[in-house]
């Protein structure tokens, strides 16, 4: 019965999402506010209808209602409760529901704030919104029922894939959906704009908290996959430009150009088109994505869950959405006027420049991704694009984007002086210059390495310059303490972003520096890993909820005292008669000793793989970095437009600051 | 597309395998002939596997790759000799980083390509806006008391 309610409040979320595609959308049109102060109730009803039918769903999981082919396909009644709740999401259909769960509640969000807004605005913002909501329903209803039955329910489920039944499933994905969908605001924003074709700098503050949001959990959900993919395929790589990684890469390029891009938007009113195309190319590389994995037309690890019939409707809403929006987007961009002008050295023309390279580097990332698919249809030539490609062109781009970070938060706005900025940055640039040297006479390791950790320094205390030098000014302590308290919170956001980026080219820096064995271990064997002697003290079995799993006990030593103890293992799972490796990880400071192991063969010795990666954590402590400074911008005043009010009653009107970007 | 199917059925037959890559058995004696037959290794595809070098594949012919690139080594092949043999075998899906051949120009170009169109894009764009062709449009009065309240708020 619970299944069968949330089955039908999906159906009804369907027609409630086919009103608020219509009515709304022809009120704004007519000018008719009754119509277009219709959308918020709906949007909220529709939210209502999902949930409970996503609630459903996850009930079906956690009591194991084997009579649902989906519970039955992807569960198990011995799997720990965590899996069951995440499993709901490890799967198509389940995740699918998920995708659209987070766009209906991103709806209501705007919804609730919809007081704040002009009518029409939010009537075109929550029907375009619907748009797609409505198109992933139907597409969820009719070729991918999470609520379809069995007629002879089974007594057990098949299980979800052992890969997946990880930490890192509970997190990853609706990181990564609410980082997708944001993006789905920006693209409802911008055809909003198109449909009203008006665009001004007010506009600009209701996407910005969009754009940030989307990007933070966007940034997060890349990141968090990239460790799970680190800790699990069991190579010790945390990238590997695979499709599915690149199609997640893509919306993220394009959302931090839209996200710089709307700061020039809101302070400046200028590049106005261009913001509107990003927020589209954002979102259309996002459903390219969910097409991607979904559909299965390229060879990915993420091969867990396609249907090359279900990747046609995919790409048909996708044909939509891009088509349509770039259709609008031909008609209207031209009436857009322009704004504010600045000149080529400035603080816009940093974030022009910005632009450039980011979007430059999607487009190289979108190429490389699907040009091997591209050739083969039209010439049948096979040819492959790999990391080789990517590091010989991605990486060149990203090297002046570096560069300017530091220097571009320096100018000002209109117009900037680059030899003052320039000369501003001497002391970082030279600590970063001493910094390579350091990382050189240290590791001896390759030059590159050296130069990349030197140019991190260089972004690190860049990104702080800007702040310190503000807060410096001041003439006590006490002076420095409540100017640093006083300045804006998007200014300390810009800066741990930035940051953040530093933090991450340390740690790809350091991958340089690292050790790697690969040894035959018997019992009492020791191999020496760098500073550390790993021993392998025994090899034994051990249960576990649902899987059996071999377990290398082994003892890490520095100088002779005993470090600590991993246990790299294999676990066997019955129900799918498939293994999976769990790396034996520690982490000493910043850095990794990273142990896994192959099956024994009986009595023989074990294949082992040890490295040691120093500051290997840096790579996803800075991604936790981007996404703090990105959420200490959202808590901004400004972005609070509605609670606003409360702050102006106990503060008079705030003298005008120039926060950075 | 009926030979990706079927090799993406072989992937998922073998995706239980994965996660183990060179094995201690394979490693050449000579540490200099081993470290070129590593950096070999990364710019071969496992042809099998999804997306996978064969450095960190440990699919069954991932291995026999291995194994041929470290024969050649040791029987005196340069690395341009090695990767020509692995080519006149599998074409040039072995190749991780495509050749420069007519049908890969466009893929080679198109980082740089897209760079320079977008730098003339922005050139002709300022330089319309110097010539004064784009005007802005003020604020119709409403615009500017809501955009006025919104500051104010502040």
């Amino acid at each position: 019965m619970i299944v069968e309610t949330g089955h039908f409040a999906l159906i009804l979320a369907l027609a409630l999402a086919i009103v608020q595609a219509v009515i709304p959308l022809w009120g704004s049109l007519a000018r008719d506010a009754t119509l277009m102060r219709a959308a918020p109730s709906i949007a909220l009803a529709q939210f209502v209808m999902v949930a409970i039918a996503y609630g459903a769903l996850t009930w079906a999981y956690v009591s194991s209602d084997f009579s649902l082919v989906n519970v039955f396909e992807n569960s198990h009644s011995l799997k720990p409760l965590i899996y069951k709740i995440s499993g709901v999401w490890g799967n198509h259909e389940g995740s699918m529901l998920l995708w659209v769960l987070i766009l209906v509640l991103f709806g209501a969000l705007v919804a609730l704030s919809a007081r704040n807004m002009p009518d029409d605005l939010s009537a075109s913002v929550l029907s375009v919104q619907a748009w797609i909501s409505g198109a992933f329903l139907l597409f969820i209803l009719l070729t991918s029922n999470p609520f379809a039955r069995v007629g002879m329910p089974p007594i057990e489920g098949r299980d979800l894939n052992p890969i997946l039944q990880d930490p890192g499933l509970a997190i990853h994905p609706p990181m990564l959906y609410l980082g997708y969908v944001g993006y789905s605001m920006t693209f409802s924003f911008a055809a909003a704009a198109l449909i009203n074709g008006r665009i001004d700098a007010v506009w600009a503050r209701y996407v910005r908290p969009w754009a940030l949001l989307a990007w933070l959990f966007l940034t997060l959900g890349i990141a968090m996959g990239s460790y799970w993919a680190y800790y699990t395929l069991g190579w010790g790589g945390f990238w590997f430009w695979d499709p599915v990684e690149n199609a997640s890469l893509m919306p993220w390029l394009a959302g931090t150009a839209l996200l710089h891009c709307t700061a020039v938007m809101e302070k400046r009113d200028a590049l106005k088109v261009w913001t509107i195309f990003l927020a589209i190319l954002a979102f259309s590389l996002s459903l390219l994505g969910t097409f991607l994995v979904r559909s299965g037309v390229l060879t990915s690890v993420h091969a867990f869950a396609t249907d090359p019939q279900r990747g046609v409707v995919i790409l048909g809403i996708l044909t939509f959405f891009i088509g349509g929006s770039l259709t609008l987007f031909a008609l209207r961009a031209p009436m857009l006027k322009q704004g504010g002008l600045f000149a080529p050295v400035s603080r816009e023309g940093a974030l022009v420049l910005n632009n450039l390279l980011l979007t430059t580097a999607c487009a190289t990332v979108f190429v490389g991704t699907l040009y091997p698919l591209a050739l083969e249809a039209l010439t049948g030539a096979k040819i492959s694009v790999g990391p080789p490609f990517f590091n010989y062109t991605f990486v060149p781009l990203f090297i002046p984007i570096f560069f300017a970070m530091p220097i571009g938060q320096l100018l000002a706005w209109k117009r900037g002086d680059l030899l003052g900025a320039a000369q501003r940055l001497t002391l970082v640039a030279l600590a970063g210059f001493v910094a390579a040297l350091i990382f050189y006479a240290m590791q001896g390791g390759p030059a590159l390495s050296a130069a990349m950790g030197g140019l991190a320094i260089y972004v690190i205390l860049g990104s702080f310059f800007d702040i310190v030098t503000r807060v410096a000014s001041g003439s006590s302590a006490g002076a420095m303490m409540s100017r640093a308290i006083g300045l804006p919170s998007s200014a300390w956001g810009t800066t741990l972003a930035h940051a953040g980026v530093g933090v991450t080219l340390l740690g790809l820096a350091a991958t340089g520096w690292g050790v790697e064995k690969i040894a035959s271990m018997r019992a009492g064997d020791s191999v020496d890993l760098g500073q550390w002697q790993v021993t392998l003290d025994k090899v034994a079995p051990r249960p576990g909820p649902n899987y059996r799993e071999t377990v290398a006990h082994m003892t890490i030593r520095s100088g002779g005292a005993i470090v600590a103890q991993i246990e790299p293992s294999r676990r066997f799972f019955n129900s799918r008669r498939m293994t999976t490796s769990q790396a034996g990880l520690l982490n000493v400071s910043l850095g990794q000793i990273y142990v896994v192991i192959s099956d024994q063969e009986t009595e023989g010795p074990l294949d082992t793989r040890l490295y040691w990666k120093p500051f290997v954590s840096l790579i996803w402590l800075g991604p936790l970095i981007m996404a703090i400074g990105g959420a200490l911008s959202l808590t901004d005043r400004r972005m609070r437009l509605g609670i606003a009010q409360r702050a102006k009653r106990r503060r008079g009107p705030e003298p005008k600051t120039v926060a950075a970007e | 597309m009926r030979a990706f199917f079927k090799l993406l059925l072989l992937v998922l037959v073998l995706a239980p395998f994965a996660a183990r890559a060179v094995e201690p058995s394979e490693i050449l004696p000579d540490a200099r002939l081993e470290a070129r037959a590593r950096a070999l290794s990364t710019n071969l595809r496992c042809l099998v596997c999804q997306n996978q070098s064969i450095d960190d594949s440990n699919a069954p012919l991932a291995k026999d790759l291995r194994v041929i690139v470290r024969e050649r080594l040791t029987a005196g092949d340069s690395d341009a000799q090695v990767m020509d043999y692995l080519v006149s075998r599998y074409g040039d899906f072995i190749l991780l980083s495509p050749p420069l051949k007519a049908g890969t120009i466009l893929l080679w170009a198109s980082p740089f390509g897209v760079l320079l169109l977008g730098l003339g894009w922005i050139a002709w764009a300022g330089r319309r806006r110097r010539n004064g062709s784009v005007k802005a449009e003020p604020l119709t009065p409403v615009e500017a008391a809501k955009l006025s309240s919104i500051l104010d708020r502040q």
